[in-house]
């Protein structure tokens, strides 16, 4: 066992992590307060991302991409979540899902988002359609050689800036052993494609700026040559490529908590009452001793769930356990951080606001903190069950 | 034409530096550490001159602790082309480094000798000129621009009269300021190469270098705290409190 980075592993974190200090968090408090990245400083982020060629460093060399394999690019998500999503969002990861377009939609999807032409989203989630995503309502039928979509998706990220979404739809019914299941199918929908239309989500209390938008599909028609993957096949599409979201989110809230504990422990060596400096008090210096332990537990989890994705071991319940620590965790440090800040930690002015804010949402979106739970038990009691 | 670039391992620029408890200096242990900024502008110098076909190779040359290959490495993955660590049993002091730097240089006979104007721990602002005092080579300072022009640079650094152009003969010894440039990142393809380019080790003691510490710290202390400000009713009383009681106007 070695524990120790690759000089490759440490000089990807640290030229990312100088990279969000230099570049990102100066912008951090103009995005707070306008709530929005103006495309040039967008631009401007895209281009250097590009230039240190990091643009879409989770695709494979192969297509352009930087070919970074999951442990790496673990670590480049850990540094980069210490910075505010509506900026690192342009440090684009196009979604790995992707790699499944063939044909001719590698020159209009994939290469594009590779070369950072176009930037991708990717709708899954409807208001009736959350944690049980094949409930979803969102329909494709068959009309001759093409498809019509019907329906709605909420929460969908960036779709506001996206230049074409990922789509998930019911496209029929299948006969299983659980009894009658929906068949998904993905399509890629452009944002101009006509019945489609990007609307205005709601205004989310976590990562300002990073928009969150409602879909809309109303007889939406989409040539066959839209369909990513097989006809049917969506969920296994999403199962084969989107793991590494989960493993993300972990991954960002590690960097994040970090970014918190960071904070609070400068505060605590600094900030004097009653004659000493705060950190003197066992009060405020266990809850740091907690934060830096529990946040290297979550860092530790973290890689080794990346270590099996990369290995090709199982690794579902593991990546499980990252996410639901990981964004737990970042909660708690946050929240203690906020703590040791007293009053000043709820003010704008400083940037712990807003990671307490951001903290939220990170055991809601990519499966809530109950669905991670359920995936964990569910594997512990599998094998007694069969007994 | 070949640079040698010297890049030094600092206390990264974005931490809060603390005194250690026994006042002998700052606090290193645990403390994320970087390349001097300065040297950042010189290796990126360097590396635009590379780019341009005006150099033909760039060296890396770092001196200190053991950690001092990761600041080489991270200089390879900028896009130096190789690297020389040298080995000292202290942190080099300016002389020692300067010693070092020019026994490099008699073996690789660069061109150019590209060095930050000073290292941010120490600010000592010493070692690329006794680097030259050493080799007997020409020096600008401080530089701002800088071009090749035949067997000379044009050098262009800020004074306060104004802009100073020099014309150094090469071999030389060349110092950045920060408004050189814009250092780069490293990037990804050569963070990936970075590993298979040569770093070569040796010791100073290699190079017949004695570099036992000459100067002791007496103390090291916070800066004082900053007087609170205040505030004048209008710019005439701003005017009289600046001549009077600051004593900044005549
Ligand atoms: C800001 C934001 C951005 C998002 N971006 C995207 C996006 O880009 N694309 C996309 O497709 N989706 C996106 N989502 C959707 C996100 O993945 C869902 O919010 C998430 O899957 C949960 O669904 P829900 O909000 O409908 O909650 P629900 O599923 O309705 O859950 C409500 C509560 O019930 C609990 N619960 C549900 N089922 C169970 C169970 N079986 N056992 C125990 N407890 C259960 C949940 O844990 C939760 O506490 C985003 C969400 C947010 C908030």
């Amino acid at each position: 066992m070695d524990f120790a980075l690759s000089e490759e592993q440490r000089l990807i974190a640290e030229t990312v992590r100088a990279f969000v200090e230099k570049e990102l968090y100066p912008l951090e408090d103009e995005t707070e307060k306008t709530g929005t990245v103006a495309p040039e400083t967008a631009a401007e982020i895209r281009e250097k991302c590009k230039a240190a060629g990091f643009y879409a460093a989770n695709l494979p060399a192969e297509v352009g991409g930087g070919g970074l394999d999951c442990l790496e690019l673990t670590l480049l998500e850990r540094e980069l979540g210490r910075a505010s999503m509506a900026l690192t969002v342009h440090f684009a990861r196009p979604s790995g899902i992707l790699m499944a377009c063939n044909g001719e939609q590698r020159e209009k999807y994939l290469l594009p988002a590779v070369r950072g032409e176009k930037l991708d989203a990717l709708a899954m989630s409807e208001p009736g359609a959350g944690s049980d995503v094949r409930g979803m309502r969102c329909a494709a039928r068959k009309a001759g050689g093409d498809w019509i979509l019907n329906g709605s998706k909420h929460f969908i990220s960036h779709a506001d800036i996206a230049d074409f979404v990922i789509v998930f739809a019911a496209s029929g019914e299948k006969q299983t052993a659980r009894g009658i299941q929906k068949e998904i199918t993905s399509f890629l929908a452009d944002r101009d494609a006509p019945g489609f239309s990007v609307l205005p989500g709601y205004q989310s209390v976590s990562h300002r700026g990073y928009n969150n938008c409602v879909l809309a599909f109303d007889d939406c028609r989409l040539p066959q040559s839209q369909v990513l993957g097989e006809v049917g096949e969506g969920f296994a599409l999403a199962n084969e490529w989107l793991f590494a979201t989960r493993l993300t989110v972990a991954a960002m809230c590690v960097g994040r908590a970090r970014r918190a504990l960071d904070l609070a422990l400068e505060y605590a060596a600094r900030r004097e009452q009653f004659g000493k400096t705060i950190g003197k008090f066992q009060g405020v210096s266990f809850k740091l001793a907690d934060m830096l332990t529990e946040t290297d537990a979550a860092d530790m989890l973290t890689l080794s769930a990346a270590w099996r994705a990369q290995k090709g071991l199982p690794a579902n319940r593991e990546i499980a356990s990252a996410k639901l620590f990981a964004s737990e965790n970042l909660a708690r440090v946050a929240d203690n951080a906020l703590q040791i800040f007293g009053g000043m930690g709820l003010m704008r002015d400083l940037p712990l606001e807003r990671i307490w804010r951001d903290a939220r949402v990170e055991r809601i979106w990519e499966g809530t903190s109950e669905i991670q739970r359920h995936i964990i038990s569910r594997e512990m009691l599998r094998p007694l069950e069969s007994r | 034409m070949k640079i040698l670039v010297t890049v030094k391992r600092v206390i990264d620029p974005y931490v809060k530096v603390r005194v250690r408890a026994d006042g002998a200096g700052v606090e290193t242990e645990g403390v994320k550490m970087a390349m001097n900024p300065f040297c950042e502008n010189a290796l990126e110098e360097a590396l635009r001159w590379r780019e341009k076909g005006e150099a033909s190779e760039v060296v890396a040359l770092s001196a200190g602790g053991a950690q001092c290959a990761e600041t080489l490495r991270a200089a390879l993955a900028v896009g130096a082309d190789r690297a020389i660590f040298v080995k000292t049993e202290s942190p080099p002091e300016p002389l020692a480094a300067a010693k070092i730097i020019a026994a490099v240089a008699r073996r690789e006979n660069p061109g150019i000798v590209w060095m930050g104007k000073q290292a941010i721990d120490g600010d000592f602002n010493q070692t690329g000129q006794m680097t030259a005092a050493l080799l007997g080579w020409g020096q600008a300072l401080f530089l701002s621009a800088a071009k090749l022009e035949g067997g000379a640079v044009l050098a262009e650094s800020e004074v306060d009269s104004g802009i100073q152009t020099v014309r150094v003969k090469t071999p030389c010894i060349l110092t950045a300021d920060l408004r050189l440039n814009e250092p780069r990142y490293a990037t990804l393809p050569n963070i990936m190469k970075a590993k298979k380019k040569p770093l070569e080790e040796m010791s100073a003691a290699d190079l017949g270098v004695d570099d036992s510490p000459r100067l002791t710290v007496l103390a090291t202390a916070e800066p004082p705290p900053r007087a609170a400000g205040k505030r004048v009713e209008n710019a005439a009383e701003l005017v009289r409190l600046l001549r009077e009681e600051a004593k900044v106007l005549s």
